[in-house]
Formats: structure tokens, C-alpha cells, sequence
């Protein structure tokens, strides 16, 4: 699905931009309230606020196209296609979980649908997205690219320029996607950038750099599609810089010292799933369709949540865990 | 038998491993033209083409970083990373992700590439290009760390690393990649976590490896001139490891004598110490356990100086000496 020009005018891929939306929105809310109840162990990085750079990300890839997410990855992940259910079963350290109860909420991953949620230490995916990349290109695969999320925290660790520079020297490609949030944890870009455009991260390297408004998803999906295109013809990396807010805090400890309520309000009201909701109801959906999608999303996320809470833990001893740390 | 240098036995076993398997494909800086750092891929870029021959530039995260999302696709890639010291620019991606990835992934995926490095010192590189830091990677679940002592080694060694499926860190020593040895024309593989036997003997054992066993060696001959019969186990793997040998040569000799390049405090040694003290070994022990390794502190440059800094035939028999 990347044929921008048209996408605005499908109805069935507009209304399932939607219920990804809704469903990441929910499932995240989902994450929230379980752990209020005491029932998630750990931490996690919600990404209220953000779901439309996933989702519309994602969206403009195609199925054979790898993803490389970050730990704020639950968005981008459930678009690539890996199941509410076992990226739920997941959340809650279950056997039945994506990666078997061994990585958590930073590293949901499913390899089936090319979701590789690599993304503990920012910035250390964008060189691993290069031998993605790369065993593309040695073997020929020319409509595959590598998409590797990062954030503007991330843009300024050196595995990020070091993976840009190799991308761009051997023609790998990769796609690289800034999730410009606005903040590293609780660090605001303007404190620890001399310049806070981000897509000149890109530029010495010879790196195509684009950006969206990441609160629209279309235009994200628009610019992503486009840079696909590009990279596929130019068989050259590119960068899209995404602008959004996290409406959510960093991680569960995250008590919002750092910025105002007001701030929070304002990107509250101009979020990703509401704005679009405008779209389709300007583009003749009507409140009673968006309620239905809501519905869906609603029930997926609550049949996910009860699924992944009646699964079993893993039963694994340590010397399990010891045999399967390695490969035969 | 055919004599070879280390660098060429190392250099076959790549070459034969990338005409098996065109999954094959090694990396790293000035591997091409110039034939490496020390010579060791002198003529690889003629046959092999700069698709499979990737010169990389100085930039170990991205390149180290490479081989483990080309691994993770199925490649096998060889990753070249010029002195095992540089591990501190691109650690990350061993520890974190090579290690990792297969576990955190609940075992959907592997990461079979190999890191060979040059390790060890006695090139007068000082502090920052001499190191032997096996450690580092010893204490991390999901690397396997080779350090092979011979061309014969090294050449069915690498080829092991090469079809496992795990990340395999190959430390190879650099002053002996001019060494000669046999290697047989036939090709030939030698299992990972085997240790060998370089010289069996009955009175004590000189566990070691890397380019220690030719000292060990060297240190037995003159012992055996005083009636004293050393055993040189060489252990080859260092993880996975091959305990029973140790066990099996330390009931034997009833001595353990550990020599290793690396500092001696908190160095690999005092985890074969370990293993022989917590086994029902340590009761037939008729001394207690030495270990042999460099001082604890960074290696100097003067020819003056490095040698009194890394284990000597000297030390190594007085440490021989004090456990009869």
C-alpha cells in the first residue's frame, strides 16, 4: 500500500489507517491500566500521543519490508502486523507472548511479519537496520527496505551517524525514521542541540531528509511512501523526521516534572487520533462509522487483554534458559 | 605435512568457507588492497569480488553493527575488527545485541557471525593496541570466544565459527600470524569447546592458551630437563569450555599451573581456577592452584618495559616450583 495519491480517496484503507490507531491508542491504554492494577511487571514506554508515526509509517511499507523499532515501539510494531494478542501476552511476561516472556515491552518482535524490536539502546538499531539493508542488497531483493525508528534523543548518538555515513557510502536501503517527540526522556531537544532541525542530521551524508507533520497521519504516511519510493529508485537511503508530542510520560516513573500542563493539554487536543477523526468525518464517515472502528479496536484490545492474562507464565528452568541462549 | 603461517591457515579457512556458502561475506578496514592490518586477507579481494570483500570505513559501530542485522537475515558474515582493543568503540553491538538478540527474541532468530580481532601484545603497540581482553567477552551469555595457539588450530577452528550459529568472537594473536605450522592440505574442521593436549605429562598442568601455549611448551622442555614432566593443556575455546579436560588433566598431575596474557587479577584464569576448586578436584591438588598472567597495570610501550610485563618463561617455572 503506497500509492499516496490514492490513499486518500480509499475508503477501506482510510477507515483500517483508523482502527490501527485506535487499536495501538487502546492497547497502550490497556498496558496503563494493567499496570495500575499491579498486574505488570517492569517498565514500559507508552506511546499516547505518537500513534500516528507508527501507524502511519508502517502503513506505507510493505509486508516484505523489515522494521526495526525503538522502546517506544508497541505502535509500530501492531501495524507491521505482529498480534495485539501476543504482543499482550508479551506485556504480561507470558510463554504464549511474542518473544516467549523474554524480552518485555522494549523488545516485542515478531520475525513472521518482519518486526525486529530491537530497540533497548537507542540509536544501536540504525547500524543493525545496515546488514538488514545490506543482505538485501547482496542478495538481490530490490523492492525491500529497512526501517529503523529512532528518536530525536537518539539523533545524536554516534551509532546513528555511523549507521547514516554506511547507508549512504554503500548505497543501503534503509529508511530511516525520526520520531522527533520533542524530548529524550525528560530532556528537551533545545537544551542539548545546537540546531533542533533534524533532518540535517541526514543532509552531510548525502541522505535525502524530509519531514511530516507526525500528528497527521497521512502526511506521515505520504512522506514515508515517498521516501520509500525514493530509495527503491535512487537505491539510496532516506530520512523522514516526524514532529510529535508524547502525551504519555517516558516510562511508568515518569511524574511530568519537566513540563507544564499546559503543554500536555494542548498536544492532548490536537493528538493524532482525534485530528483524524476530523479528516474522515470531513471526508464522509460518518460519527456512527468512526464508533464502529472504535468498537472493533475496544473489543480486540479487551479480547487481547484477557487472552494474554489466562496464559501461563513460562515454565523454563535455568538451565533451559542456559540451552536456548544458544543456537544448535 | 605442509608448513603455513597462522595468518595464511586463517586466511584459508575463510576462503574455503566463502566458496562453500555464498552466505559468506567478510568486512572490515583495509581488508582489501592492502590485505589487512597484518597481511591476513592478502589476495581475497581478487577472488572473492568487493561485493563479498566489504572494506568498511573506520566506523566499528556501523560495520560491527552490519554484520549483526546481516546475521539476523540469515548471512554469515566475518567481521574484521583490526585490534581486539577497538571492542571499546563498538561494544554495544557484541554485548547488547550480537549476545542478545537470539534470547530476547524468544529463539525466533540467530546471529551467526564471527568477530575475528587480532589480540595479545609483545609488538611494542602499547597500551591501547596490545590487550587480551577475553574477559570481557567471556562474562556475556550468548558469545562464544575462541583463541586458537596454532595455524592447524586456527584454520579448523575458524571454519567451525564460521558455520556456527552463534556470534563467535576469534581472537587471533598477533605475533603469531608469521608462525609456521602443519596444516594439512585436506579440509578439515575442529569442533568448538574441545580443549587439546599440546603436551601430555604427568607432574603438573599448564592450563593456558593463546600465545602463551608456545611459552608453556618451551617451559616444559626445560622443566623436563630437570626430571619435571608438564602437561600443557591448551584450552583453544574459552566459552563454551572445556572443563572436563581441565578436570581430567588436574587429577592427573595433581598441579594446576593457569597462564594466560591477560592481568591475572580477574582474569579468565580465575575462572578455571574456580572450576577446579569447586570440583572434588581441588582434594587431590598437592598445592595450591597458581596462576600466571600479566601485572595489573597498562601495557608499556618500551621494549624496557613490556616484557617485565607479561608472563616469561621465568615466571612460568617458578610458579612450576613452588607447586612441587
Amino acid at each position: 500500500m503506497n500509492e499516496p495519491t490514492q490513499a486518500r480517496t480509499d475508503r477501506a484503507f482510510l477507515e483500517r489507517l483508523m482502527e490501527y490507531m485506535m487499536l495501538v491508542r487502546k492497547f497502550e491504554e490497556a498496558v496503563f491500566s494493567l499496570f495500575q492494577q499491579g498486574k505488570l511487571h517492569g517498565t514500559t514506554h507508552l506511546c499516547v500521543g505518537e500513534e500516528a508515526t507508527g501507524v502511519g509509517s508502517v502503513f506505507a511499507l510493505e509486508p516484505q519490508d523489515c522494521i526495526l523499532s525503538t522502546h517506544r515501539g508497541h505502535g509500530q510494531v501492531l501495524a507491521k502486523g505482529v498480534s495485539a494478542k501476543d504482543a499482550m501476552a508479551e506485556m504480561l511476561g507470558r510463554e504464549a507472548g511474542t518473544n516467549r516472556g523474554r524480552g518485555g515491552s522494549m523488545h516485542i518482535a515478531d520475525v513472521s511479519v518482519n518486526a525486529f524490536g530491537v530497540g533497548g539502546v537507542i540509536g544501536a538499531s540504525c547500524p543493525i537496520a545496515c546488514g538488514v539493508a545490506l543482505s538485501f542488497k547482496m542478495r538481490g531483493e530490490k523492492d525491500r527496505v529497512a526501517a529503523v525508528f529512532f528518536g530525536d534523543g537518539s539523533s545524536n548518538e554516534g551509532a546513528v551517524h555511523e549507521a547514516m555515513n554506511l547507508a549512504a557510502a554503500w548505497r543501503l536501503p534503509v529508511l530511516f525514521l525520526c520520531t522527533n517527540n520533542g524530548y529524550g526522556m525528560s530532556t528537551p531537544l533545545e537544551k542539548v542541540v545546537n540546531d533542533t532541525d533534524l533532518t540535517k542530521r541526514g543532509q552531510p551524508y548525502g541522505i535525502r531528509s524530509t519531514e511530516a507533520d507526525g500528528n497527521d497521519v497521512l502526511a506521515v504516511f505520504e512522506a514515508v511512501a515517498e521516501a520509500r519510493a525514493y530509495i527503491l529508485k535512487e537505491e539510496r537511503p532516506a530520512l523522514v523526521v516526524e514532529h510529535t508530542y508524547r502525551t504519555s510520560g517516558h516510562s511508568k516513573s515518569d511524574g511530568n516534572q519537566y513540563r507544564t500542563e499546559e503543554e500536555i493539554a494542548h498536544w492532548l487536543s490536537v493528538n493524532p487520533v482525534a485530528r483524524f477523526a476530523k479528516v474522515l468525518l470531513a471526508d464522509g464517515f460518518s460519527e456512527a462509522d468512526i464508533a464502529a472502528i472504535d468498537a472493533r479496536a475496544s473489543a480486540a484490545i479487551a479480547e487481547a487483554t484477557a487472552y494474554a492474562e489466562a496464559c501461563p507464565y513460562p515454565e523454563a528452568s535455568p538451565r533451559d534458559l542456559e540451552a536456548e541462549t544458544y543456537s544448535d | 605435512m605442509r608448513e603455513i603461517t597462522y595468518a595464511e591457515a586463517v586466511r584459508e579457512a575463510m576462503c574455503e568457507e566463502l566458496r562453500r556458502d555464498e552466505n559468506v561475506f567478510f568486512m572490515g578496514e583495509d581488508i582489501g588492497v592492502y590485505g589487512g592490518a597484518f597481511g591476513v586477507s592478502k589476495g581475497m579481494l581478487r577472488e572473492f569480488g568487493a561485493q563479498r570483500i566489504r572494506e568498511t570505513p573506520i566506523s566499528e559501530t556501523a560495520f560491527v553493527g552490519a554484520g549483526v542485522g546481516a546475521a539476523l537475515m540469515g548471512m554469515r558474515p566475518i567481521v574484521e575488527l583490526m585490534f581486539s582493543d577497538f571492542i571499546s568503540v563498538c561494544i554495544d553491538q557484541i554485548i547488547n545485541q550480537a549476545a542478545k538478540l537470539r534470547f530476547l527474541f524468544g529463539g525466533a532468530v540467530s546471529v551467526p557471525m564471527v568477530l575475528r580481532t587480532a589480540a595479545g601484545g609483545g609488538t611494542g603497540a602499547a597500551a591501547q593496541h596490545s590487550q587480551s581482553l577475553e574477559s570481557l567477552y567471556t562474562n556475556i551469555p550468548g558469545l562464544k570466544v575462541v583463541a586458537p595457539s596454532t595455524p592447524y588450530d586456527a584454520k579448523g577452528l575458524l571454519k567451525s565459527a564460521i558455520r556456527d550459529n552463534n556470534p563467535v568472537i576469534f581472537l587471533e594473536q598477533k605475533t603469531l600470524y608469521r608462525v609456521k605450522g602443519a596444516v594439512p592440505e585436506a579440509e578439515y574442521t575442529l569442533p568448538l569447546g574441545l580443549a587439546d593436549i599440546k603436551r601430555a605429562g604427568g607432574d603438573v598442568s599448564l592450563i593456558t592458551y593463546g600465545r602463551m601455549v608456545q611459552m608453556c611448551l618451551d617451559t616444559a622442555e626445560k622443566l623436563a630437563a630437570d626430571g619435571i614432566d608438564a602437561e600443557v593443556l591448551d584450552l583453544r575455546s574459552l566459552s563454551p569450555l572445556d572443563a572436563d579436560a581441565i578436570l581430567r588433566s588436574v587429577k592427573k598431575t595433581r598441579r594446576a599451573v593457569i597462564v594466560h596474557e591477560a592481568a591475572a587479577f580477574s582474569g579468565f584464569g580465575a575462572e578455571v581456577a574456580a572450576r577446579i576448586a569447586s570440583d572434588e578436584s581441588l582434594f587431590c591438588l598437592k598445592a595450591p592452584i597458581k596462576r600466571v598472567g600479566a601485572h595489573y597495570c597498562p601495557i608499556p610501550f618500551s621494549p624496557a618495559l613490556e616484557g617485565k610485563v607479561f608472563p616469561t618463561p621465568e615466571r612460568i617455572e617458578a610458579a612450576v616450583r613452588e607447586c612441587l
